[in-house]
């Protein structure tokens, strides 16, 4: 009997335990490796005549995907698990590949229409003389690299400092992370920032000596990706899972609460905020060698939007749901503006509406409402083998 | 010259071998209670946009002490332990935890680690995990971002929540979601929260509103019996429930002490009678 009761107690802390945040599973791990994988195989390997085939378009395509996943993943950090609703991380995910843009656009040397060795084409267009200050040492990869991740962490870092401290939070702190992606898309847009005015950054040639163009740079852009992906994932569900993850939840929950007891809750959010950038930063990076353009248009306001659409359509509050939720509506995306182009903005809405009022913990809430239905059996199992001292559990599901 | 000699005089301040520069003074340190008293509040005044919520306010807690503060709505009850808890700033007076540890000049986090634990009116407890983390996280020690990061259960920290689950009575809960808890389980839970972090003072508001009998008298046992290891202060309009755990009374009446002693000393103050229990007679 006491064995029993042992168990049954092991089993619903087990269970607990699943149910709380980031216990994702790992089997999406092992579906991103062996999908792209696989694809990348059948695209190097097999003859184009294949039935199994896997089009160098659809590589490309699937790679983008995977960077919508991890700027999803992000949001979701800061929203989902910390409830502050940024509707600006496209800013973010746009200065890491304008950083990459940056390193690409140095690349093509004098390979340009106008042939300069030193000058991108929009500046000779422009009648620029010299490269601006801030696009020197972008044409060595690493320091690229570094740059693209430096800004929109610093930028992450200033405005979160400010932001938090002042304990704005809720819609105005919504407003605000908006406000910022706009202002930075009408900065970008105007042709004296140096950045390529509307048109961005384009015409790439290679990356790291290799032909952007050729297949087996793609399928490796692709893998790299996705290694990426995992390995943010994997460090994210670290995070969540240790007591930081939980004193973050806490925050989202009882931010006055977590306060006195002794927690600097800003603290907490403005590097949660930071991490979330910089991961947004790295899809940014990944994304624009993969789609051959960067321009303002990425810094709109709707496209962060969006983004908080697939991370409500996967399941805020699990870093899965957050990828899958990318994967479906991005495909769904592709698929319809292929077939009815101008319906696809109604059928996003439309998509928002049905997951706010019908799922509300979305795709993941809909494969764990399984799993809570076996936990309360396991906890009434545990109430049958009844207790006398203190509360008992009979109380506890009163 | 006489701006000379003002510099002069601020030179011989800063160097004063009798005190010590506030940077150097440590962030976290225990009270000084060799006087017996643990909070000594003094002249304390806080307006809200003319009205006075504190006015001129003294008051003075023993060590080890459970104190019950009464007063009617708007007598400034919350408005006093938001003052202790720094959430709100005094427009005037002092307040000093122990006799060297000045309340005002820390914010809210710095206070909650001085020893000072606070419990919401309405019970704030983190819904989204089980009672084992909300005591978890609970637990004294560094608050900071990267030590929460690499933090690990040791043997010690899991018994003392042991300990506390056992104080509150919530030992068959700890899996539990704290969301699931009852009302008056998510009251002991936020009582239990403050005492895994080993506080010295506990200030606790309302706690059994919206409690049954059985439970308000499960949770006097509780408060009594922490009495002498923490100092205690609480809230409490249900006179029933004061009458049952106090042995110090004082009486709030917009915004000052009205009155201060026993139950039946403070039962039987004209002044009391007058404007607090005789609009109940």
């Amino acid at each position: 009997m006491n064995a029993m009761s042992n168990l049954i107690e092991k089993m619903t802390r087990v269970l607990t335990e699943l149910r709380q945040p980031g216990k994702g599973s790992s089997m999406l791990v092992g579906v991103l490796l062996a999908t792209t994988l696989a694809m990348s195989a059948a695209n190097l390997l097999l003859p184009a005549d294949s039935a199994f085939y896997v089009s160098t378009y659809t590589i490309t395509l699937m790679g983008k995907y995977l960077c919508f996943a991890m700027l999803a993943m992000a949001v979701d950090i800061i929203w989902g698990y910390c409830g502050i609703l940024s509707l600006g991380h496209g800013a973010f995910f746009a200065l890491g590949g304008y950083g990459m843009g940056m390193y690409l656009m140095r690349q093509i040397g004098d390979r340009g229409v106008y042939g300069n060795p030193d000058l991108p084409d929009f500046m000779v267009f422009l009648n620029w003389q010299e490269l601006p200050w801030y696009w020197f040492g972008m044409d060595q990869f690493w320091f690229a690299v570094l740059m693209a991740l430096a800004i929109p962490g610093l930028l992450a870092f200033v405005f979160g400092w400010l932001a938090f401290r002042s304990r704005v939070t809720g819609v105005y702190l919504s407003i605000m992370t908006q406000a910022l992606t706009y202002a930075l898309m009408l900065a970008f847009f105007r042709n004296e920032m140096g950045f390529g005015g509307n048109n961005g950054l384009t015409d790439f040639k290679d990356i790291l000596g290799f032909d952007l163009q050729a297949d087996a740079t793609r399928v490796a852009l692709l893998l790299v990706t996705t290694l990426l992906l995992v390995i943010a994932f994997i460090t994210s569900r670290a995070i969540v899972q240790s007591r930081l993850g939980r004193v973050i939840v806490a925050v989202r929950d009882a931010e006055a609460r977590a306060r006195f007891l002794g927690y600097r809750t800003e603290r907490y959010k403005v590097w949660l905020f930071v991490y979330s950038a910089l991961i947004a930063a790295v899809a940014g990076m990944l994304y624009v060698p993969q789609v051959g353009i960067i321009n303002p248009g990425e810094f709109s306001p709707l496209n962060s939007i969006e983004v908080v659409v697939w991370v409500a359509v996967g399941g805020r509050g699990t870093l899965y749901g957050a990828i899958v939720g990318a994967l479906l509506v991005n495909y769904a995306k592709t698929r319809f503006t292929a077939i009815m182009p101008d319906g696809w903005l109604f059928a996003l809405g439309a998509l928002f509406v049905i997951v706010t009022v019908y799922l509300p913990q979305g795709l993941a809430g809909l494969l764990q409402r399984f799993g809570r239905s076996e936990s309360v059996q396991a906890a009434r199992r545990e109430e049958d083998a009844g207790s006398d001292s203190g509360i008992s559990t009979r109380e506890v599901n009163a | 010259m006489s701006n000379l000699n003002q510099f002069a005089g601020q030179a011989r301040e800063l160097l004063r071998r009798d005190t010590t520069w506030p940077f150097l003074v440590p962030r976290q340190r225990s009270p000084d209670v060799s006087k017996q008293v643990i909070l000594y509040l003094e002249g304390l005044n806080v307006s809200f946009d003319g009205f006075k919520a504190l006015n001129d306010l003294n008051l003075y807690v023993n060590d080890g002490e459970l104190r019950c503060l009464i007063g009617a709505n708007g007598a400034g009850k919350t408005t006093l332990m938001d003052v202790i808890t720094g959430k709100t700033r005094c427009d005037s007076g002092s307040a000093w935890f122990g006799q060297n540890i000045d309340l005002l000049a820390h914010d809210e986090a710095e206070i909650a680690q001085l020893g000072i634990g606070r419990k919401f009116q309405k019970p704030t407890v983190f819904e989204a995990h089980t009672v084992f983390h909300n005591l978890e996280l609970s637990l004294q020690g560094s608050k900071g971002v990267w030590s929460a990061l690499t933090a690990s259960l040791t043997s010690i920290e899991s018994d003392r929540i042991d300990e506390v689950l056992k104080i509150i009575g919530l030992q068959n809960a700890r899996f539990q979601l704290a969301g699931a808890l009852s009302h008056g389980q998510k009251q002991w839970l936020e009582i239990g929260m403050l005492l895994a972090a080993q506080p010295r003072l506990l200030l606790i508001d309302e706690p059994v509103a919206g409690m049954t009998a059985e439970e308000a008298e499960r949770t006097a046992e509780l408060l009594t019996s922490l009495a002498g290891k923490h100092t205690v202060i609480v809230v409490e309009h249900d006179m029933e429930f004061v009458r049952s755990i106090a042995r110090t009374v004082t009486v709030l009446h917009q915004g000052s002490v009205l009155a201060e002693g026993t139950m039946d000393q403070v039962q039987n103050n004209p002044d009391v009678i007058e404007v607090y229990l005789g609009e109940e007679a």
